[in-house]
């Protein structure tokens, strides 16, 4: 009897957050549909992140196999924060910062700065986990 | 004899003034290390102390720089040192980290104006005169920063798991955000407080 309500009540809270880490990640990924890109394919993100174009240098080779836990940058072994927006949220709050850290990981991850549509999917990937 | 006049008068000059530098960097290492200065009215934790760098008070530096590592303060390095970190952000130590163009000339001028050469406080001095003009790009290349830390063995710190570089200021000198790098607020995790 009492179960169905506490259960109801845990779905709707985990979907409304849920949502609400997902929903800050569109707001930015709007910055680059106005831009002229989209739409955004999980596919291609998932494909992006996991390619070995430049110096034989791939994302997860610093944000970990499991976008749920942090990470350590291969070089300077710094701490990254885990990718998933229902673990980080407050990454993808600020889209200065998106964008600040879009240019820097893009260039020495893959040698060359993202386009908007690679960011669109990229971020279509992430907002997933 | 004219010119034997000259000549010793340059020499005489080239040796004060080479004794003087020397003078003047072992009277910042020795001098001023934790020296009170009541009234300076600077509040530190470790009692009134004057600062031996000036702290950082400017929210963006610490925000940019100091998300990522410690907020060294600009008054550890000349202005050149700062320029050349960054005029080469997209290789800083083996990670990009750029700006955009508006930010990058804030943190640029903040740092010209507060580095060690344009300064007066604490230690700055005593930092410059170590570097005869040379700019490194890394605090701990600086003959003074190495000169104070000689005496620490590789176990205390790169071989100690809980420190690993000399990079992390903060770790050992418990005083460090608010520029007091005093040798007795030093705390070497798992080593406990530093006797020489």
């Amino acid at each position: 009897m009492m179960k169905i309500p506490v259960l109801i009540t845990a779905l709707l809270v985990g979907a409304t957050s849920v949502g609400l880490h997902a929903e800050s990640v569109t707001e930015v990924q709007n910055t680059y549909l106005a831009r002229g890109a989209g739409p955004f394919v999980y596919d291609s993100g998932e494909s992006l992140w996991n390619s070995r174009i430049y110096k034989e240098r791939r994302c997860p080779d610093c944000h970990g196999p499991d976008l749920s836990q942090s990470g350590e940058h291969k070089r300077t072994h710094k701490p990254i924060e885990a990718m998933a927006p229902s673990v980080t949220p407050a990454r993808y709050t600020d889209v200065r910062k998106v964008e600040k850290w879009f240019k820097r990981n893009c260039k020495w991850t893959l040698g060359r700065e993202c386009t908007a549509q690679e960011k669109g999917d990229l971020l279509e990937y992430l907002k997933r986990f | 004899m004219k010119y034997w006049v000259i000549g010793a008068l340059i020499v005489t000059t080239g040796i004060a003034a080479s004794g003087l530098a020397i003078g003047g960097e072992y009277e910042h290492e020795y001098g001023e290390r934790g020296e009170r200065g009541e009234h300076e009215g600077y509040g530190y934790r470790y009692g009134f102390r004057r600062p031996d760098v000036a702290p950082v008070k400017y929210a963006l530096y610490q925000q940019e720089c100091g998300s990522c590592h410690f907020a060294y303060q600009p008054g550890l390095l000349p202005a050149a040192s700062w320029w050349k970190l960054m005029d080469g952000l997209d290789d800083h130590f083996g990670e990009n980290a750029e700006l955009d163009a508006d930010t990058g000339k804030q943190l640029r001028d903040y740092l010209t104006a507060n580095a060690a050469d344009h300064v007066s406080t604490g230690r700055s001095p005593g930092i410059v005169n170590s570097l005869r003009g040379s700019a490194p790009l890394r605090i701990t290349d600086t003959l003074y920063f190495r000169r104070q830390h000689s005496e620490i063995p590789a176990r205390m710190v790169k071989n100690n798991p809980q420190v690993g570089s000399f990079s992390r200021c903060d770790v050992c000198h418990a005083g460090a955000d608010e520029g007091s790098y005093d040798e007795d607020s030093v705390r070497i995790p798992g080593m406990g407080r530093w006797e020489d």
